[in-house]
């Protein structure tokens, strides 16, 4: 039913909670925890993967996570205390929430982001930045690091490549650079698809110009989700598709490596 | 009969005096009068704080003699497991002359027979075990040897079968009890072999003179004499100890005077255990960081460099890995792989808080780089809040490069066994030199839910194994009345369990005894019964099944419950679940209860482990469908693991279920078995480190007991199983211990594919 769901910066604008005050009581729905992440963000994290997600990424891993939030309804507090339960595990490393997208629930997600900060985990949002505009400077405090998707420098790359344009999260990525926000850059390199040297040296300029980028991942496209897309019965288009090779990746290392920018 | 000896020995002044006294240098205590190897521990260790910098890689004297011991596993595997086997000299200490790998090189020497590889004799198990053993590798007992067994000494096995009962037959082989040592030595004892390096072996008979000294007027029991039996027969295996030693031209009648003698006199008491008896699992103690003061004191006085202490230990090290025992074909489908347990307990902390941790310690983990990975020994680290950063750092590093050490909690067991305790076999501990256990393999839970559905008949036979009662003959399983069946098959299970071990063990003492190792033990000998469960999880998930979700019982013609159709959702254990793992728990407590009601032999203390080695397979195979889902022979999941794909959210919520089996009333060990692919512990080789560090503190901080810990791709098992030409280093660890996975059987080398790979998504 999602899969002819399509979004447009107004329609999505819609979805957003006014006025909802984040507490522990603020609801949500979430598709799934990984309790032992270790490649989203630093150290052992716990993550949510919230449901609900505007984007139509051709390689996207968590098809089902895609369209509006439903499923069932958790709330922050819930959330919370299953997380701190791991607190023995996390201490070096922390809460990410990731999806899906996360701001489709932004209350949902502050509320949980207030709360981990009284505990003193570290929390970290893993964003494509489509909806960045919905994340509020209050929400943002709560949270230590950005994990910002940036899945093509092209407009129109990425807009064939997610279904949505490119601007939104280039503003997102500018107004965390001015408000101090610590920031993980990523990009998935998916061959024939994002990896043309024109497309990645637009985001390796525009990484060049933010001031408090990290780290710059280049993630290695990777099919295991397409297992999902059967499942669900949606139609995989990369099924053709191979992972890069070493050298892709190198090339897109170089790329970056031009322009200033140390990719990993 | 006290010959005084000892007390010269442990005066004060040898301690201090002589550049040519043993224990020039070492700081006095309560070690010097009597023997006490903690005591000694304690007052000359010095804790490494530091990193692995110092570290030496191998010398050219240690690649040749690997090179040509790798030549000889190589011949050992193609000539289908067993290299040679001695079919005439029954094993004992000293029965058999110096043998050699390649003695130009051997810095530490020492074999179980003449030659490296070869096999030794060991009836009195049981002579048809020893026979059938060695048929299995198409070999025959001399008959002059046979002879002699046949008709003029009675073994272990002969013992053990005139006296079960026919419920134990029974049970034994319906497999609701499986893998019982009454075909095998039971091991898991450990001798305090450091005292051969210590005091020397005359010291030692003194002090074993003055027991039968002091203990002459007391009165008489059965105990008593047995008592005084026992302990002049471990005077007499001390002094063959020493006979076995000269022929490699040791003189270890005096203390070891320094490094490389320490090492080699500890060896040689482990070999000589290792030569009397086939314990299923013969593991060599905590000797790491005694050594360390030996080499601390070489390096003083000038005596030796960091390379050749490094060689002394990979010397040593290829001599644990070459421990070889003749098994039976059943034996070895239960417990894959060749195993021999020569478990290492590697760090800890003391009782004062300092850590354990030496230079040896680390020299030990060091060994998988210098010979790269291996399953023997069986390197286990105690891990502790406390441990110094560098050395969980470095522990770390290792296991990420050769998946071959398993953890155990020692904060966790510090309150029961002290800061000289070393683990037995996977999981076990025990004071070294203070306690032994009467090791009892373990009961399937899961049949005996199976039982109690079907009245006490066997779902897969028909026959009637437990007592007979009135099956149930509902449609739906409904819980309580489950629960009321199933304690009651439980109760029926520990008494007939609990009784077959004091008759197994009655008679261990009797016809097979382990005179070496226990001569190196106190007189005062604190003894567990060491029961366990197996199906664990998959006992959980089928109550949680029944309470949470609905099982239909289906039925065959004979009217026996023989599947299960789960309609519904049921949380499993694995999850961090309490509905599920509260289950768990209970289960476990419960059984420990019934164990606890039955009388054991020896006055030993009942205990219970949850730990199934490889046997999980085999109970898999030997039980029916379950109601959790499970298909009938689908192996169980390994230890206390949850079920192979039940646990869906992430390693660290599965490992917490795990963390939450009450220790105190498993006390003999709770086996956790985790495996992640490289790419997702992190992104690179810092950051797996580190997350494998706080995996390790947070799961610990939890309680959980042990974990192995294997870290690499499915591709590569999948690999090593088509081409086991190229992997023939390649460990895995298994519930509680480490196998070369080509040695495994097809079955389980799938098994242990299929089980969780967390994080492959």
């Amino acid at each position: 039913m999602y899969a002819n769901c399509s979004f447009t910066n107004a329609a999505a604008t819609e979805l957003t909670m006014p006025g909802a005050v984040p507490g522990p009581h603020t609801e949500g729905v979430v598709e799934t925890i990984e309790t032992c992440g270790a490649v989203d963000g630093p150290g052992l994290r716990y993550v949510v993967f919230t449901r609900g997600c505007p984007l139509r990424c051709q390689y996207c891993h968590n098809p089902e996570t895609q369209g509006k939030p439903k499923g069932d309804i958790t709330t922050a507090e819930k959330v919370l205390a299953d997380v701190k339960r791991y607190k023995a595990f996390i201490k070096r490393g922390g809460l990410t929430i990731s999806g899906g997208e996360p701001l489709m629930q932004p209350a949902f997600v502050h509320a949980i982001f207030k709360g981990a900060k009284e505990a003193g985990i570290h929390t970290a949002l893993d964003t494509s930045g489509f909806l960045g505009a919905r994340a509020s400077d209050e929400l943002l405090k709560h949270v230590d690091l950005v994990l910002l998707d940036i899945k093509s420098g092209l407009s129109s790359t990425y807009k064939d490549v997610t279904g949505v344009q490119l601007s939104p999260t280039l503003d997102f990525a500018q107004r965390l650079d001015a408000l101090g926000k610590s920031m993980w850059i990523r990009f998935v390199l998916v061959p024939g698809l994002t990896d043309s040297a024109r497309n990645i040296e637009a985001v390796a300029k525009f990484v060049a110009k933010l001031k408090l980028v990290d780290r710059v991942e280049i993630l290695p496209f990777h099919k295991m989700g397409e297992h999902k897309y059967e499942h669900a019965g949606l139609t995989y288009n990369l099924s053709n598709t191979p992972t890069p090779t070493r050298e892709q990746v190198e090339t897109a290392r170089a790329i970056f490596a031009r322009h200033g920018v140390e990719a990993r | 009969m006290n010959t005084g000896l000892g007390n010269n020995v442990a005066s004060e002044d040898a301690v201090s005096s002589g550049s040519s006294s043993p224990w020039r240098g070492f700081t006095p205590g309560d070690w010097t009068d009597s023997i006490d190897v903690r005591d000694f521990i304690q007052k000359n260790h010095a804790p490494y704080l530091e990193g692995d910098d110092f570290l030496c890689g191998p010398t050219d004297r240690t690649l040749k003699l690997w090179d040509e011991l790798k030549d000889l596993l190589a011949q050992e595997r193609a000539a289908g497991g067993v290299l040679d086997a001695d079919d005439k000299v029954v094993g004992k200490v000293d029965s058999h002359g110096a043998g050699y790998i390649d003695q130009s090189l051997e810095q530490i020497v020492g074999l179980q027979t003449d030659k490296p590889l070869k096999r030794a004799l060991l009836p009195y198990g049981g002579l048809r075990v020893a026979a059938k053993a060695l048929q299995a590798h198409h070999r025959e007992m001399a008959p002059e040897t046979a002879d002699i067994f046949l008709k003029h000494r009675k073994t272990h096995n002969d013992g053990v079968f005139d006296a079960y009962t026919d419920d134990i037959r029974a049970a034994r082989s319906a497999g609701i009890v499986t893998g019982l040592p009454d075909g095998y030595g039971r091991g898991r004892i450990i001798g305090d072999y450091r005292r051969v390096a210590l005091y020397g072996v005359d010291r030692l008979i003194a002090e074993k003179n003055k027991i039968l000294d002091e203990m002459q007027n007391e009165e008489f029991t059965e105990e008593w004499v047995r008592e005084r039996e026992e302990i002049v027969d471990q005077t007499r295996a001390l002094e063959a100890l020493k006979t076995m030693a000269a022929a490699y031209g040791c003189d270890i009648a005096k203390p070891a005077q320094n490094g490389r003698e320490a090492v080699q006199w500890t060896y040689f008491g482990y070999l000589g255990a290792v030569k009397e008896q086939n314990g299923a699992a013969m593991s060599f103690g905590r000797t790491s960081t005694f050594f360390d003061i030996y080499f601390e004191r070489d390096l003083e006085e000038g005596k030796i460099n960091e390379a050749g202490i490094q060689e002394i230990i990979d010397h040593l090290v290829m001599k644990m890995r070459i421990v070889r025992f003749i098994r039976t074909a059943d034996y070895d489908e239960l417990f894959s792989g060749d195993p021999t347990w020569v478990t290492e307990s590697i760090g800890g902390v003391g009782e004062d808080g300092r850590p354990l941790v030496s230079k040896c310690s680390f020299r030990m983990l060091h060994t998988l780089r210098n010979l790269g990975p291996s399953p023997e020994p069986n390197l286990t680290v105690l891990w502790a809040d406390k441990l110094p950063q560098p050395f969980k750092d470095f522990c770390a590093k290792i296991s990420i490069e050769t998946s071959s050490i398993q953890y155990e909690n020692d904060d966790l067991m510090r309150p029961y066994w002290g800061d000289d305790y070393g683990i037995a076999c996977c999981v076990s501990a025990m004071r070294i030199g203070k306690q032994m256990q009467f090791f009892g393999a373990r009961a399937n839970l899961a049949k005996a839910m199976l039982y109690a559905i079907n009245g006490g008949v066997d779902e897969k036979s028909g026959k009637q194994v437990a007592p007979a009662f009135d099956a149930f003959k509902g449609e739906y399983l409904e819980y309580d009345e489950l629960m009321a069946r199933f304690d009651k098959m439980m109760d029926w299970l520990a008494k007939t369990y609990v009784k077959a071990l004091n008759i197994i063990h009655y008679m261990h003492d009797k016809y097979c005894p382990e005179h070496l190792m226990m001569s190196l033990h106190d007189r005062t000998i604190f003894r567990t019964m060491a029961c366990g469960i197996a199906g664990l999880s998959v006992a959980a998930d089928s109550l949680s099944a029944v309470k949470y979700a609905k099982v239909k019982v289906v039925r065959n013609e004979d009217g026996l419950a023989c599947d299960y159709q789960v309609e519904g959702e049921y949380p499993a254990y694995g999850n961090n679940d309490d509905r599920a793992d509260d289950i768990a728990c209970k289960l476990v407590e419960t059984f420990m209860d019934k164990i606890r009601e039955q009388p054991t032999y020896r006055n030993s203390v009942p205990t219970q482990s949850i730990l199934t080695i490889t046997s999980n397979v085999v109970y898999g195979k030997k039980t029916g469908n379950t109601p959790d889902g499970r298909k009938a022979g689908e192996p169980f999941a390994p230890g206390a693991n949850p079920m192979h794909g039940r646990d869906r959210n992430g390693a660290i919520a599965s490992m917490s279920s795990v963390a939450k089996l009450p220790y105190d009333q498993s006390q003999d060990g709770i086996s956790y078995t985790f495996s992640i692919v490289p790419k997702a512990l992190g992104k690179d080789d810092g950051e797996r480190v580190n997350n494998l560090v706080d995996l390790l503190d947070g799961y610990f901080t939890n309680k959980g007991h042990h974990i192995n810990v294997n870290v690499f791709d499915r591709e590569t098992l999948q690999d090593a199983m088509d081409h086991p030409e190229k992997y023939p280093q390649l460990t895995v660890r298994v519930s509680g211990y480490a196998v070369n996975f080509i040695k495994l059987t097809r079955e389980q080398q799938i098994d242990l594919i299929n089980r969780t790979f967390h994080g492959a998504f």
